[in-house]
């Protein structure tokens, strides 16, 4: 297992963490109690996590339709591989672009390598933000499409195993790579 | 959705304390008591209008990864499809899309095994092809959009 930074008292509150913060108001408290962990290590530990990134920020996560983003438009483009690295950075730096990667083409059926996520309030506003990004890709961009969601079907964030795969270290806090608190998955509330 | 349930989307959405009593500090500067204050984002995780609160994992830097993966789904045989995909704890989030390839979903897993053991359930579970996307490089990622008014 290559989770090298991830000890076991690491995974126990990721896995607490993993359904949500607890709605209390001590809520590091709550998660404490619930892995055998005293609050303070559980600050910290998730204080560390959010300085190296492996917590990229706590916080609210929005349904964007609710919110009245009503279109969300994937627009994929087929640019120049010698281009696309100068382009996609100045393609996620339009304000009007949430994600940007670069990702492989599954040629005969996907000739796109460039992913740039775009909403606004209808079509119309994502058809005019495609058409920034398009002016920015010139000639490099030989042809593109737009893919507009009708539904989200699942948006749970991550889920780890209950356990670290078989070879995992059993880290250097915890008592056994098995973990207390094993959180509750299918049927679990979730919004 | 009120000011105040805008005010605690798009404040909450940048981040949320780390300390004995965050709802506490978060009610401060959004003026309002820590009681309220959970009581809304009760309900905002109720109605839907949240779909999760709290920390947003990177498994990219827990030696993990994130695959995008497409799929072209009959439609008569959509729901059962999508019923059979939701299924793996793997699936971190899931959008119908207008197109040919009209099912894209992101697979979390903990290595790049994990990753192409899930695509291998997907496509024996439904029978359909997956094609996958794994990110080459990531030029950017924002991290909320605003509440409209």
């Amino acid at each position: 297992m290559n989770v090298g930074r991830l000890d076991s008292l690491d995974r126990r509150i990721v896995q607490a963490l993993q359904e949500g913060l607890p709605l209390v108001p001590r809520p590091y408290d709550a998660v404490a109690e619930s892995i055998g962990a005293t609050p303070d290590v559980v600050r910290q530990r998730i204080a560390a996590m959010q300085v190296d990134g492996r917590i990229r920020r706590i916080g609210a996560v929005p349904n964007h339709y609710r919110l009245g983003w009503i279109a969300n438009g994937m627009s994929v483009w087929d640019v120049d591989d010698a281009r696309v690295d100068e382009l996609g950075g100045r393609v996620g730096a339009l304000s009007a672009v949430t994600h940007c990667y670069l990702r492989p083409r599954r040629l005969p059926q996907w000739r796109y390598n460039l992913f740039a996520m775009v909403h606004g309030r209808d079509r119309g506003e994502v058809a005019n933000k495609v058409a920034d990004i398009g002016r920015v890709l010139g000639d490099a961009a030989r042809a593109h499409d737009v893919l507009f969601s009708t539904r989200i079907l699942k948006k749970t964030g991550v889920r780890l195993g209950a356990a670290p795969p078989e070879g995992s270290p059993a880290g250097d806090a915890g008592p056994a790579t098995v973990p207390i608190h094993q959180p509750a998955r299918a049927g679990s509330a979730q919004g | 959705m009120d000011e105040l349930d805008r005010a605690i989307i798009d404040r909450l959405q940048i981040g949320f304390p780390v300390c004995e009593r965050p709802f506490l500090e978060a009610a401060r500067v959004l003026g309002t008591t820590e009681e309220e204050l959970i009581a809304r984002v009760e309900g905002l995780l109720r109605d839907g209008t949240l779909t999760r609160f709290g920390p947003l994992f990177q498994v990219e830097r827990m030696g993990g990864t994130f695959t995008l993966a497409a799929m072209s789904v009959p439609e008569a045989r959509f729901e059962q499809t999508v019923a059979a995909v939701n299924a793996l704890p793997e699936v971190a989030h899931n959008y119908a899309r207008e197109h040919a390839l009209n099912m894209w979903f992101v697979l979390a897993t903990e290595t790049a095994d994990g990753a192409r053991d899930a695509v291998r359930r997907i496509e024996a579970g439904t029978g359909l092809p997956v094609l996958i996307f794994p990110k080459e490089r990531e030029y950017f990622v924002g991290l909320s959009l605003a509440s409209l008014r």
